[in-house]
This record gives structure tokens, C-alpha cells and sequence, in this order.
């Protein structure tokens, strides 16, 4: 399809979205094709019907038996059975190909659905390759990778149309889905069950690697934070452990709270407020000051940091990347 | 000991004498007492018509009003919650208490009429039914008016809607107001089942019944027994939020699909049950502007119920996305792909009735044939769905919105606009203006269209549902646009008969006993019918009494000359499969009892929802004294009779 | 010309007679939909059960020494409710007033015995779904008992009234097929809470 759109799923740039493409073009094109016929048998119906009419013209036209019509059911029934029957088929045999999680999964994430934001958690072999991120999930690309999918509050729904259908994250138990890219790209995801007044906004950015590319990211999310140099910085630092360290973690430093989405390396990704917002120290200040103007019910308090306080703080998370 | 009391009923033709004897048994009170009392099903149907339509009216302002919001992207016309009230009081309104009453009150009224009797089984219960979903709907509304309108959805998915995530009243009056309704739900179901059975004009076997009774019939059976599905549900919904019952919180061992399941047992076959009745009525009246009877009779009856059978076993197919095990979703998968087969016989049945009969085109005609073509684009896209993997990425967005509205407003409004048109001159005397119907009609099927037809597209671009707003870059500016401008179109031609209604209650051209020559009993009555629908009682000898001397009918039913039952307030009873005359029933008088016992389970419900108990409490036994009233044993209706 | 299956030789009975009146379908169609309403809350029970962890159950072994008895006095109840329509078939109003005066006094007994028993539960509505499910469970019945209790009442004050005949008898019947149905579910949730545990659900 020309121009695809962001979230649209009739073009995939992952395997477990591109097997489902031949079936869904096939029940497509089946549909349209039984809406035209279905339009054109009821055309050819009403050839010869007398147009305009009303009671007078209805009590016009004489009452009669007529041919009994049976055969047209039993031939509709006959010919819708054949579509249906081969969608049938394919249906399962395509259900087999996607649904079962990755045997040997080379990576495997855990990702909860938060009111309005995604917890990410990369599982490495020992607890130090262990690390949480926040709203962009990198992958390797031609790799299956696991996601074990959590309810964090309420029912949310992981969905990456370019990369696979979705499945909910239900509170209470673990649903298993899988991605594989087939090319390097970013890919944008939203939340598909409704979540609350900002489900809306509660994107996500899936982004395929070179697997080297990939292993380079992850060793500079292992990192902790990059120390502050100037006083600016350390004045800034200071006011994050203490503010922000009520609620967020950056791994390093003495904000170590899970309530809210992981800060660590923040000026590395690509978007704020769940897909809001481009990251930018513009759109960073705003947040931080007013994240209520942005996003209306973000459970994220206003800071109302201004001046030099705000500065400071941006120029210490400008320097995490 | 007395002797039993047995009476051949004197059979005879109509008379003047006759008719005043009648009348006197059968004629309306007036004043207050006959408004409260009424337990005609003629005004008890047309109540429950129009207050369905006030509610179709209130449903299409609230979706006008998102249109405008999703018009164009980011734009801030609502805030998130007003937008998620108006979704979700948007559904609620006019999946609950539109598109179920409205085929209640078209079935309320005709059924009688259709069935050749005088009225239904159960009169006051009738009344009862119209009274508490006229206060559930206040109530409900009176949530939504007040800001506290539900906000989670028509479907209403725990723990958002858990007191932790919606601490309002939001929740509280969704809950009890489903609950209210649901009461109006089964009673109702309760008085098809037993009407159908037991009160048929003599020779009226089940083979040749009006299909709008076969589609009634059955969505009364479904509904009988799923309601209290999602009352329970929602009982315990109310519970959770109130007294801190676990059934959904999964830190006390509750789980949010125990919800989804029995949410949804109910919830598919209820989407069923508010289209068969309707598909019935197409079955009926267009045959008659064909000119010839229905092809397939038999075929379209049991389709109908083997599509509501099969409709009890697909309500996993709302589920697919939840993580259920492949093998348990495979089974209905393939059940929701089979459903089409029993559902499609219908639509083969009518092309084959237009095309083996002389179609007249009227206004009615043109909304019972366009139907045929809106119901397959509906039923298609609901055949995708049914495939899990595609339903992997179909649900959840614009196309499901798309094909619920197509299955909804194309077998549900459209059908019941066309019954508008047809059965208004039987109800009113007077005939809809043909014009303004075409203008009616064309307003109407090009604005819908133009709304939903493109919608597909948008949820194949991945739109998802309940969104409030979309950023520019999505690709969906353009489509949302036209969906908005097409909803606006819709609205005018939904208002345009509203216009024809209006102008012809007084003013349209008059109509006689039969103004379509249609063959169904409904039509060997006057225009309106009298009081007492039949001055002599019918006896049928075949499927379309009005058209046997015209069809290769053996026998022909007796119109002229029947039981004339006019030595009370009687009506006949009869056998259930044959309909052979077993009994006389005495039917019962107006009655304030069902409104007062109406307004005691009002009362009951303010009360919890102002958790007021000495509200609850006087409302419980004024609820009490109504049923004492009305349950007592009458003489008049031989309820009791000392040994 | 007619099909002669009408009545014009045939006399007809004028209101209900017996069981044969819309009344008695009327309240056979409640029934079903309050068995539907039983059968979803048994749904639950079964659904949390099996998807849960252990120890779900919160009593693994349910005490008897009062809900067998009492259930055994609800079943006797029935017995004693339906010699008492035979009662009123017979026109014998002395086995009818007793019969329904002493099934009242019976349903009314198990009433209080179960509001008894709830207090001896060491869990409550709210400490886990298993708690919620029983008393939910138990307290809609222990609703439709007392409704039940309510009908039992009055047909016991209607037959003191003279009110009824074998012929027209048609609230006794419908009320006792009330007070049957109300039994009939009792079996399945005592089934259900108080025997499927020895069997090994939800340990």
C-alpha cells in the first residue's frame, strides 16, 4: 500500500505481522468481492420494479404465487460454505504459525502497562545485565524476541501493528507475546484497550536494530549515570535525586523509585510522555513544569520548576544519554 | 362443589350490538388513571417506540458532538472525560435503551394484531415492562446529565471500572441502571414466550407465523436466560466498588476476565436479539412489496433459530486478544465463522423474493431492500473479525466500529425505519408523505455510507477505538473528516422522518384497514385497530389469510365469522404448537399496580445509588405492597373460587 | 369455507383451571431465568476455582453438622409443600392449612438456621472471592428463600380465606412450583460449596 500509515497493519516489517497479511488480504478481497456480487444480484432484482411507487401502486400489482426461489438459498449457502470453509482452514493453519511463544527466545522483556506509560524490563543472563527502561523498546532485527506482557493497573493492550496483532496485559496474569523485525526501523505502537482519559496518548516506540547497533545501545543503558561536570549540572543532579527520586529511577544515582517510568539515560530516547512529545530540551522543560497542560490526567504532579532551578536540571538530564 | 365453569363461546358474525358490548368491556379509561393504568399493548408499544426514539435522538447528539471533536486532529472541543462519557453513554444509550425497546414496543404492538388476538398473555406485565425501563433510562440519564454518566465503555472492562480507577458515581449508576433495566429485559421476554404460545388465534400453527414473531421469540429466549448474566455482573461490579467483594481484584483471588465472560455470554447473544426481530420484520414486509409470499418460509424460521443457538457459543470471539489457550479459541473461532451460513439464509431469501416477485418501489420498500445490501457489508466484516489471528490486529480499532455500526444501523435502524413507514398507517390511520420518505430514505443511506463506509479504511490504517483525539501525522485526517461530515448528512435524513412522523400524525392522507393489501392478519382490522384489536376472533388456515384467494390456498381462513367472546373482557387460548382453542381467558382491567410497583423499584434504586436506607426501605415496601395488589387473587379473572 | 378445528361444538374452560392458565407459564419462565441467574453464579464458583492458586477454597473441608440437616429440612420442606397442594386438589383445606402453615414454618427455619450459619464462617464477604462467591452465592438464595417464605405465607392465608378450589388453584400451584425451583437450587449450590471440596476442587 502507498503511504502507509504509522499504526496501519496491511503492510508488515516483522514476521509474526506478515504472516497474518495473505489471510487478511484474502478475507478482504473475499468480502469486497460478496458485497459487489450481493450488490449487483440485489440491482438486477429490482430491474423491471415499478419505481416511485406507493400504496396505490403496491395494490396495483396483482399477488401470485411465483417460482418457489428455494434453489437461490440452498445455491447462496453452497457458495458462501467455499470462502468460509478456506478461510476456516487457513485460519488455524495460520493461528499455529503465530501464536506459540519463541522456543529459545535469544532475548526476553517484560513489559507492563501502566496508566499512560510502558515499563520495560530487558532480562540479561546475570541480575547486573538486568535494566528497566521506559516507553521505547529497542530490539535486534531477524531475532525473536519473548515479551512477557503485565497488567500493572488496569487492562492495557500491547500492539505494534507493523511487527504483530496484539494482546492485552491483564492484572494477574502473563501474557505471552513475540516480535521479530525483518528490517532496521522504527516502529510505532499504541495501547488498544481502553485504559482511561489518556489512553489516548499512550504510545510506544519499537525500534529494530543491527544487532550490533542493538548491543551498543544496550551496554550504554547498562551504564550508570553520567556523573554532572559543571555546577550547573551538579546543582541539577542534586534537585533530581531529591525531586524526582521520589517517584523515578536513574540507575546510579540516589533516585531509585519504581512508581513511575524509569529516567535513567532519558535524553537517548526519542519521545517524552509516552509518545507525546518529541525529546527535546524544549519540550522536556514543559513537561517537568507543567506535565498537566500536555497530558490532563497524567498521574505526574506538576513541579512547577522555574528559572534557574529548571535550567539546572535540564542541563544534568541532557547529559544522560 | 361448584360445577366446573365451561362455556362454548357463541360464534357469529359482527354487529353493531356486538362491537358495544365489547367496547364497553374494553374501553380506555381516561385521565390519570387510564395514562398510569393503560395495559393496552397497542399504547404500551407506541410508548415504548417513541421513548426509544427519544433515545435514538439523545445517542446521535452525543456521537454528533464526538464527530465534531474527531473531526480533525488534536482539536480540544471535550476534554478526555467528557469525550469518554459520551462514548460510552453513546453505546449504553443506544445499544440498551434504544435498539431493544424499540423491536419490544414494534413487537408489543403487532403481535396481538399478527397472532389474531386481543391481547398478550400478560397485560400488566406489559405495563410493568414499559414503566421500569422508562425509570431506568431516567436513571441512567440522570448519571450521564450529571456528569457521573458511565465512562469505561458500553462493555465496561474491570479494574478501570473498579473504585480504585473510578472512584465516582460513574460506575454506581451504570451498575444499578443495568441491573433496573435488566428487570424490564426479562419481563418482557417472560410475556413474548407465553404470548406466543399460548394466546394464537385458532389454526395459527407454528408454521405459520409472522416471522417477526419467530425473530421475537427467539431473541425472548436468549434474553431469558443471558440477562441475568450480566446483571450478576454487574451486581457484583457494585458489590467490589461498595463492600469491597473481590470477584474482579486479583489481589483477593478475583480476575478481570471472570467479567469479560460473563459480560460477554450475555452480550453476544444480545446483539442477536436486537436484530432477529428486526430481519423478521423485513421477512414480513417486504415479501409484500414484492408481491408474493416469502421465499423460504420455513428455512428463514429456522434459520432464525439456529443462528441465536449458535450465537450462545461465540462470545469468546470478544476475547480473542486476551491470551485464552489457541485450542479453546480455535473452537470459536470456527463457530464465528459458521454463524455466517444460518445468518446469510435470510439475505438469500429476500434477493430471492425481490427477484422472483414484482417489486414496487416504496419508501418502506427501498429501506427493507437497501438492508439486505448493508446487512452483508456488516456481516462481512464481522466474518474477518472472526478469524483470531486478523482479529489480532482488526480489534480494537475503527474497523470493528465500522462493522458494528453497519450490523446495527443496517439490520436494526434501517429495518425499523422501514417499519416506520409501513405499520405507521396501521397505528396512526393516516399514511407517511412518499416524497418526503424518498428524500427520507436517500438523506439517509448516502449520509450513513459516506460515515461508515470509509471507517473501514481508517481502522485498517490502525485508528484505534475510544481515542479522543489523533495526531496529524497518523494519516487519518482525511478519513475522519469524511466520517464526521457523512454522521452530519445521517443525522438530517434520521431528522427528516422525524419531520414525516410530526406532519403526518394529524395531517397524512387517511389510510383504510389495508393500504398496502399485505396478507397478514394485522390488516383485516381497521386503521387504527379498535380497542379490542378483533371483534370476532380469526380463525387461520394458512400463512397470509388476506391473499388465499389469490395464492393456491386449499382452505381459507375465516375473517367474517368466529368466537365473538364478548361476555367479558375475554380473549381466546389456545394449544401450543397447533393453536387450537383450549381455553377463554379473562383478561385483565387497566391497573396503576405495575407504575406504582415501577416506582417502587425506582425508589429502591435511588436509594442505593443516594445510599439512602430509609430511601431503600419505604421504596422496598411500597415495592411490596404493589405486588400484594396486583398479585392478589381476583374473582374477575377466576384466580380464585372457594370449593 | 373453515377448517373445522374451532370451537363452535366445543366448550371451553373460562379462566385457569388446574395448572392449565398463562399464570403458571408465567412464573415457569421466571424459573428459567433465575436457574440461569444460579447457574452463572456456579459459573464463577468453577471458573476462580480452577484458575486460581491454591488454597482458593477457604474451607477445604466444610462443616456439614449444620448445612446437611438444614438442607434436609429445606428438602422436606418441598415434600411437605407439594402433600399440601394435594390438599387443595382433594379440597381437603385441613391437609392444605397445615401442610402450607408447616412449610412455611419449615422454609422460615432454614432461613434463620443459614443467617446462623454465615456467622459462624471464619471468613467474610470481602476477605478473598472465594468469601464473596459463598455469601453472594448463599445470599441470593437465602433472597429467594425468604421470597419464597413470603409466597408460602400468603397461600397459607389465601386457604384460610376459602379462596380456592381444586379447580382454581392456580397461585397455589405456581407458588409451590416457586418453593420446588427454590429447592431444586439449593441441591446444586450445597452440591457445589459444601461437597465438591471433599472431591478435590480448588485445594
Amino acid at each position: 500500500m502507498s503511504g502507509s500509515t504509522p499504526l496501519g497493519y496491511l503492510d508488515a516489517a516483522g514476521a509474526r505481522a506478515a504472516a497474518i497479511l495473505p489471510l487478511t488480504w484474502f478475507m478482504l478481497i473475499v468480502s469486497i468481492a460478496v458485497c459487489v456480487i450481493i450488490g449487483a444480484v440485489l440491482v438486477r432484482g429490482l430491474r423491471g420494479a415499478q419505481a416511485n411507487g406507493g400504496a396505490a401502486e403496491t395494490r396495483s400489482v396483482g399477488v401470485s404465487e411465483g417460482p418457489s426461489g428455494i434453489a437461490w438459498i440452498r445455491r447462496g449457502l453452497v457458495l458462501s460454505g467455499i470462502p468460509l470453509l478456506i478461510a476456516l482452514v487457513w485460519t488455524m493453519v495460520t493461528l499455529a504459525a503465530v501464536s506459540g511463544p519463541p522456543p529459545r527466545p535469544a532475548l526476553t522483556l517484560d513489559v507492563t502497562g501502566h496508566q499512560w506509560w510502558w515499563e520495560v524490563r530487558y532480562n540479561g543472563a546475570q541480575p547486573q545485565d538486568t535494566f528497566t527502561t521506559a516507553n521505547e523498546i529497542h530490539i535486534p532485527v531477524g531475532v525473536r524476541v519473548l515479551v512477557r506482557l503485565h497488567g500493572g493497573d488496569v487492562i492495557h493492550s500491547f500492539w505494534v501493528p507493523k511487527l504483530s496483532g496484539k494482546t492485552d496485559m491483564i492484572p494477574g496474569q502473563i501474557n505471552l507475546g513475540w516480535l521479530e523485525a525483518a528490517a532496521a526501523g522504527r516502529y510505532l505502537g499504541q495501547c488498544s484497550e481502553y485504559c482511561g482519559p489518556q489512553h489516548a496518548h499512550m504510545m510506544l516506540d519499537v525500534i529494530a536494530q543491527a544487532p550490533q547497533d542493538f548491543e551498543r545501545w544496550r551496554a550504554l543503558q547498562l551504564k550508570p549515570a553520567i556523573p554532572p561536570t559543571t555546577p550547573a549540572a551538579v546543582r541539577g543532579a542534586a534537585l533530581v535525586e531529591y525531586r524526582c527520586g521520589s517517584c523515578h529511577q536513574i540507575r546510579g544515582t540516589l533516585a531509585a523509585a519504581t512508581g513511575a517510568p524509569d529516567l535513567s539515560h532519558l535524553a537517548s530516547r526519542r519521545s517524552l510522555g509516552a509518545g507525546l512529545l518529541p525529546n527535546t530540551p524544549g519540550t522536556l522543560a514543559a513537561w517537568i513544569d507543567n506535565a498537566h497542560n500536555l497530558k490532563p490526567d497524567c498521574l505526574m504532579p506538576n513541579q512547577q520548576l522555574t528559572g534557574a532551578d529548571l535550567s539546572d536540571v535540564l542541563e544534568y538530564l541532557e547529559l544522560q544519554r | 362443589m361448584k360445577a366446573v365453569q365451561l362455556r362454548a363461546p357463541v360464534v357469529g358474525p359482527d354487529s353493531v350490538a356486538h362491537q358495544a358490548r365489547l367496547l364497553q368491556w374494553w374501553e380506555a379509561e381516561g385521565g390519570l388513571k387510564g395514562f398510569f393504568g393503560s395495559v393496552d399493548h397497542k399504547v404500551i408499544g407506541i410508548r415504548y417506540i417513541v421513548t426509544a426514539f427519544v433515545f435514538l435522538m439523545l445517542g446521535g447528539l452525543e456521537a454528533l458532538v464526538m464527530r465534531l471533536q474527531l473531526a480533525g486532529p488534536d482539536r480540544s472541543l471535550l476534554t478526555p472525560q467528557q469525550y469518554d462519557q459520551l462514548f460510552s453513554t453513546h453505546g449504553m444509550t443506544m445499544i440498551f435503551l434504544y435498539a431493544s425497546p424499540v423491536l419490544s414496543g414494534f413487537s408489543n404492538y403487532l403481535w396481538p394484531l399478527m397472532l389474531g388476538s386481543r391481547d398478550m398473555a400478560f397485560p400488566r406485565l406489559n405495563a410493568l415492562g414499559y414503566w421500569i425501563y422508562l425509570a431506568s433510562g431516567i436513571f441512567l440519564y440522570t448519571g450521564f446529565l450529571t456528569g457521573n454518566g458511565p465512562n469505561d465503555g458500553w462493555f465496561n472492562y474491570v479494574p478501570y471500572a473498579s473504585r480504585p480507577y473510578n472512584p465516582g458515581l460513574n460506575e454506581d449508576f451504570y451498575s444499578l441502571g443495568m441491573v433496573f433495566l435488566g428487570i424490564a429485559t426479562t419481563v418482557g421476554a417472560a410475556n413474548f414466550i407465553v404470548t406466543a404460545f399460548r394466546t394464537r388465534a385458532p389454526g395459527m400453527s407454528l408454521d405459520r407465523l409472522p416471522i417477526l414473531a419467530w425473530g421475537t421469540l427467539t431473541a425472548s429466549f436468549a434474553n431469558l436466560v443471558v440477562v441475568p448474566a450480566v446483571s450478576l455482573a454487574f451486581l457484583m461490579l457494585w458489590l467490589d466498588r461498595q463492600f469491597g467483594t473481590q470477584f474482579f481484584n486479583t489481589a483477593g483471588g478475583g480476575a478481570p476476565l471472570l467479567w469479560q465472560h460473563l459480560f460477554w455470554i450475555f452480550g453476544h447473544p444480545w446483539v442477536y436479539a436486537i436484530v432477529l426481530p428486526a430481519m423478521g420484520m423485513v421477512s414480513d414486509g417486504l415479501p409484500v412489496f414484492c408481491r408474493r409470499p416469502l421465499v423460504g418460509y420455513s428455512l428463514v424460521a429456522i434459520s432464525t433459530v439456529a443462528t441465536m443457538i449458535l450465537g450462545f457459543g461465540v462470545w469468546v470471539h470478544h476475547m480473542f486478544a486476551t491470551g485464552l489457550p489457541g485450542l479453546g479459541m480455535s473452537f470459536f473461532s470456527a463457530a464465528s465463522i459458521a454463524i455466517t451460513l444460518p445468518s446469510a439464509v435470510a439475505v438469500f431469501a429476500w434477493l430471492a423474493t425481490i427477484r422472483f416477485g414484482k417489486p414496487v418501489i416504496t419508501t418502506a420498500f427501498l429501506f427493507f431492500s437497501s438492508m439486505i445490501l448493508l446487512f452483508v457489508i456488516g456481516g462481512v466484516s464481522g466474518f474477518m473479525t472472526a478469524s483470531v489471528p486478523v482479529d489480532w490486529q482488526l480489534t480494537d480499532t475503527y474497523f470493528v466500529v465500522a462493522h458494528l455500526h453497519y450490523v446495527l444501523i443496517g439490520i436494526n435502524v434501517f429495518p425499523v425505519v422501514g417499519a416506520i413507514y409501513f405499520w405507521f398507517p396501521k397505528m396512526r390511520g393516516r399514511m407517511l408523505d412518499e416524497r418526503l420518505g424518498r428524500w427520507n430514505f436517500w438523506v439517509m443511506f448516502i449520509g450513513f455510507n459516506l460515515a461508515f463506509l470509509p471507517m473501514h479504511l481508517t481502522g485498517l490504517l490502525g485508528m484505534p477505538r475510544r481515542i479522543y483525539s489523533y495526531g496529524p501525522e497518523m494519516g487519518w485526517t482525511t478519513l475522519n473528516l469524511i466520517t464526521s461530515l457523512g454522521s452530519f448528512v445521517f443525522a438530517s435524513g434520521v431528522l427528516l422522518l422525524l419531520v414525516n412522523v410530526i406532519r403526518s400524525w394529524s395531517k397524512g392522507q387517511p389510510a383504510g384497514a389495508n393500504p398496502w393489501d399485505a396478507p397478514t392478519l394485522e390488516w383485516s382490522v381497521s386503521s387504527p385497530p379498535p380497542v379490542y384489536n378483533f371483534a370476532v376472533i380469526p380463525t387461520v388456515a394458512s400463512r397470509h389469510p388476506l391473499w388465499e384467494g389469490r395464492l393456491s390456498s386449499p382452505t381459507c381462513s375465516s375473517l367474517q365469522e368466529g368466537p365473538l367472546l364478548d361476555e367479558g373482557r375475554e380473549s381466546l387460548g389456545t394449544s401450543a404448537v397447533e393453536a387450537s382453542p383450549d381455553m377463554i381467558l379473562e383478561v385483565p382491567q387497566d391497573s396503576c399496580a405495575p407504575a406504582v410497583l415501577a416506582a417502587g423499584v425506582a425508589g429502591t434504586f435511588s436509594g442505593l445509588i443516594l445510599k439512602s436506607e430509609p430511601l431503600v426501605i419505604v421504596s422496598a415496601v411500597v415495592l411490596g405492597l404493589a405486588l400484594l395488589w396486583w398479585l392478589w387473587p381476583r374473582r374477575q379473572l377466576r384466580e380464585r373460587e372457594p370449593a | 369455507m373453515t377448517e373445522e378445528l374451532l370451537v363452535p361444538s366445543r366448550s371451553l374452560p373460562v379462566g385457569p383451571i388446574g395448572r392449565r392458565g398463562v399464570g403458571w407459564w408465567g412464573v415457569g419462565t421466571l424459573v428459567a431465568s433465575e436457574a440461569a441467574l444460579f447457574t452463572y453464579l456456579l459459573f464463577a464458583y468453577f471458573y476462580l476455582g480452577a484458575t486460581a492458586g491454591d488454597g482458593w477454597v477457604l474451607e477445604p473441608r466444610p462443616h456439614l453438622a449444620v448445612a446437611l440437616p438444614n438442607t434436609l429440612l429445606l428438602l422436606a420442606s418441598s415434600l411437605v409443600a407439594w402433600w399440601a397442594e394435594r390438599g387443595v386438589l382433594r379440597a381437603r383445606r385441613a391437609q392444605a392449612l397445615i401442610g402450607f402453615g408447616m412449610a412455611t414454618l419449615m422454609g422460615g427455619a432454614f432461613a434463620l438456621i443459614q443467617l446462623h450459619e454465615w456467622h459462624t464462617k471464619p471468613f467474610s464477604f470481602g476477605t478473598s472471592s472465594y468469601g464473596s462467591l459463598y455469601f453472594l452465592t448463599t445470599g441470593l438464595h437465602e433472597a429467594h428463600v425468604v421470597v419464597g417464605v413470603l409466597i408460602l405465607a400468603f397461600i397459607f392465608l389465601w386457604t384460610a380465606l376459602d379462596y380456592f378450589s381444586p379447580r382454581r388453584r392456580l397461585s397455589v400451584s405456581a407458588g409451590v412450583l416457586y418453593w420446588h425451583f427454590v429447592d431444586a437450587v439449593w441441591l446444586f449450590v450445597f452440591t457445589t460449596y459444601y461437597l465438591t471440596p471433599y472431591l478435590g476442587f480448588g485445594r
